[in-house]
């Protein structure tokens, strides 16, 4: 095998018996009634063996999963929940074992499955930062060498000698999240860990990630956040049900999986969401979202589609107002639209009565992704009669407007418009200052 | 201080099968966090009680009381020639080590259930740690132990170098039911239930409370396929100098002993690739 691999995976599955807990507790009496002195090795065939393999439905969490990794390659892993993609970190970091097949690690490994494994909170920040890094495999002189760091990149220099039960959650997270960056493995295997305390303290761990990875280390980066994801991998895993499905570019790698992760779900019954605030006096029982074409959530970029809602009226309501924001995956509001900013109400509607509200609305010049619509409704001037807290996905695919290299590109913004472009050409004049840079004429 | 896995070794991972080597040179890489894990178990095992580690004393010394009036005093039970209280508290010290090592660790593995599935280790490390962890409640009784040896003006002999042997003995049949039952308390939590009984019963198949000269050989040699039992009259051999030297019984235990502790470490690896699935 080539020198430069650092990880070789080759046909790793993983087997999972679902619902195997109820069978266990029977079998060991099974075992224990028929045998008093049955040794722990007959238990286990019994417990094992082929008749409640036979009887119980298994799951498949990997199957044949095959790639490599070289090193210094950040490599991404992408997948909904419960595509394998923990169960594949896991076998690597050699918390389980696979069913089947095998995998080749060449260099020291560390893993990040969770952040704050091993805290005591019974213990001090100081302790908990020996510990902890102990846990993850440091050497205690390692952990000497690098203290005052981790402590002052968690920003918790004053309460280094207080029990960290004491310690805010957020806290707590930082100093976690702190030992772990400041491990010095060849491999690092990272699982989704970089959500953590306030969005100043993500932008700190992201950038620790990108120092990271630009430090030549193996890295394998399991993780929801595609924006991370495009920014630090070189090239990802996408993972469905198990299989891998994808190998390769980071952007193709995502847009797939953005396209993937359509649920089809295009009504929404929202009667019994908790997530949800306002007086009260009416509901928003469902949610429809429907492209042009009557097509599902995804819809293409700057194709038009509608949002329905069905609102369920317990008083009555001389004018009602709707509307709803949309948000990206991160929480930044892009777009409010609301009827009274159109000058429209309606009503009036009685109490009891159900109202099917539709708006229709035109293509969204935004860039390809996933956001999130959180409807509403009010009576006009006073409060929120229901706001929708869980945000309702959609998922903006491209659609032919843009060519997906040129996505990549132009990732770092929100909108995308449909500009019409010219350009001129001509020949340089020899008269021309020799020390006018073209950059600098352009800020003139 | 060189790197744990200098040299960037290549670790194969793949499906274990049957029985497997116990790997101790990588448990011995791995002492920091052995020593990590049982310094925490010493630093919370007494976080937030009244009285501290001096629950490390009470435990055997209030026993002592109840069995000294108990057995010594009403039941008139026999007690080597020495004073009851000191000839069952000398038996109690390395019993309560053996007990409460044995109740740690057999849920070392439930009650760290976060570690042992998020981070790699040899997980033989979590009931060693916690069997070490005791030690120092035995330092702290033994304190007492030797307090009392001077009130009772009982002047040991030459016979206490062979106590740090005996402590081991203690220490590996701990450890050795420790692996048994960690490894058998994550698919079956009946584990949990049944320690308590299973330590009560243990007690009353020792011979704390009363001498194991009580019989006859070759019923006491074969006390000593309870290791427990060796280890008990050997600390009194050692440190009262109970004439009745067991020598044959300590014998037994020791076999016994390292048996147990064998077949469990290799039970406990052969059950270690399901633990983090299952537990």
């Amino acid at each position: 095998m080539v020198n430069n691999t650092a990880i070789s995976v080759n046909k790793i599955s993983k087997r999972y018996r679902i619902g195997l807990q109820k069978q266990r507790y029977r079998t060991l009496r099974e075992s224990l009634a028929n045998s008093p002195g049955a040794s722990a090795r007959n238990i286990r065939t019994k417990l094992t063996g082929t008749r409640s393999a036979r009887s119980k439905p298994i799951i498949w969490a990997l199957k044949d999963i095959s790639f490599e990794v070289g090193h210094g390659e950040v490599l991404g892993i992408i997948g909904p929940n419960g595509s394998g993609k923990s169960t594949l970190l896991k076998i690597l970091s050699r918390i389980t074992e696979p069913t089947s097949g095998w995998a080749e690690i060449r260099g020291r490994v560390g893993s990040l499955l969770e952040v704050g494994t091993g805290f005591h909170p019974e213990l001090t920040g100081r302790e908990n930062i020996y510990l902890n890094g102990a846990i993850l495999g440091m050497r205690r002189l390692q952990i000497e060498r690098r203290f005052d760091e981790i402590v002052s990149f968690a920003e918790v220099e004053r309460f280094v000698d207080t029990p960290v039960k004491r310690f805010s959650s957020g806290m707590q997270m930082r100093l976690a999240f702190s030992v772990a960056a400041h491990l010095e493995p060849e491999i690092l295997l990272v699982d989704e860990v970089l959500a953590v305390g306030d969005l100043s303290f993500q932008r700190k761990c992201m950038g620790k990630m990108t120092e990271v990875a630009g430090e030549g280390r193996t890295v394998l980066f399991v993780s929801h956040a595609m924006p991370a994801v495009s920014q630090l991998c070189d090239r990802v895993l996408v993972l469905l049900s198990g299989r891998l499905t994808y190998d390769g570019d980071t952007n193709a790698a995502i847009n797939l999986y953005t396209r993937s992760i359509d649920d089809g779900q295009d009504v929404i019954d929202t009667s019994a969401s908790s997530q949800r605030s306002g007086t009260g006096e009416g509901k928003i029982v469902q949610v429809r979202l429907r492209g042009a074409d009557g097509g599902t959530v995804s819809f293409g970029i700057g194709e038009p589609f509608k949002v329905q809602m069905m609102i369920e009226l317990r008083d009555r309501i001389s004018q009602l107002v709707a509307g709803f924001e949309l948000t990206s995956l991160d929480g930044n509001r892009i777009l409010n639209v609301r009827s009274d900013s159109q000058g429209l109400s309606f009503g009036p509607y009685l109490n009891n009565q159900v109202v099917t509200l539709t708006i229709s609305v035109p293509g969204l010049p935004l860039y390809p992704g996933t956001y999130l619509i959180y409807p509403w409704f009010a009576s006009r001037g006073g409060k929120r009669v229901d706001n929708l807290e869980e945000g309702i996905k959609i998922n903006l695919v491209s659609q032919g407007l843009l060519e997906s290299e040129a996505l990549i590109q132009a990732r770092r913004g929100v909108i995308l418009i449909d500009c019409s472009w010219e350009a001129h050409e001509s020949t340089k004049r020899s008269d021309d200052h020799p020390t006018l840079s073209p950059s600098r004429a352009t800020s003139e | 201080m060189s790197n744990i896995l200098e040299g960037a070794p290549t670790v194969r991972i793949e499906p274990s099968r049957g029985w497997i080597s116990l790997r101790l040179s990588e448990l011995w890489e791995y002492r920091e966090l052995l020593y990590f894990l049982t310094w925490r178990d010493i630093k919370v095992r007494y976080k937030q009680t009244a009285l501290g580690a001096s629950w490390a004393i009470i435990q055997p010394l209030l026993t002592m009381v109840v069995f000294s009036l108990f057995f010594g005093k009403l039941a008139g039970v026999p007690s080597d020639d020495v004073p009851y209280p000191i000839f069952s508290y000398t038996a109690l010290v390395p019993w309560t080590f053996f007990a409460s090592g044995l109740n740690l660790s057999s849920n070392s593995l439930v009650q760290n259930s976060s570690l042992v599935t998020k981070v790699y280790f040899p997980r033989l490390a979590m009931p060693i740690a916690s069997v070490l962890s005791v030690a120092v409640d035995f330092a702290l009784a033994f304190l007492v132990l030797v307090a009392m040896m001077i009130y009772y003006g009982i002047a040991p002999s030459w016979a206490i170098l062979w106590l740090p042997l005996f402590f081991l003995l203690a220490f590996v049949t701990s450890l050795g039911v420790g692996f048994w039952l960690s490894a058998l308390n994550v698919t079956y939590r009946d584990v949990r239930y049944t320690l308590p009984f299973l330590v009560q019963l243990w007690l009353f198949l020792t011979p704390v409370a009363y001498p194991s000269s009580l019989l006859e050989e070759p019923w006491r040699t074969l006390l000593g396929i309870n290791p427990m039992a060796g280890v008990v009259e050997s600390f009194r051999w050692a440190l009262l100098g109970t004439d009745t030297a067991p020598g044959s019984m300590i014998a037994v235990s020791a076999l016994v002993a390292l048996g147990i502790l064998a077949s469990g470490a290799f039970y406990f690896r052969r059950m270690e690739r399901s633990f983090a699935d299952v537990v």
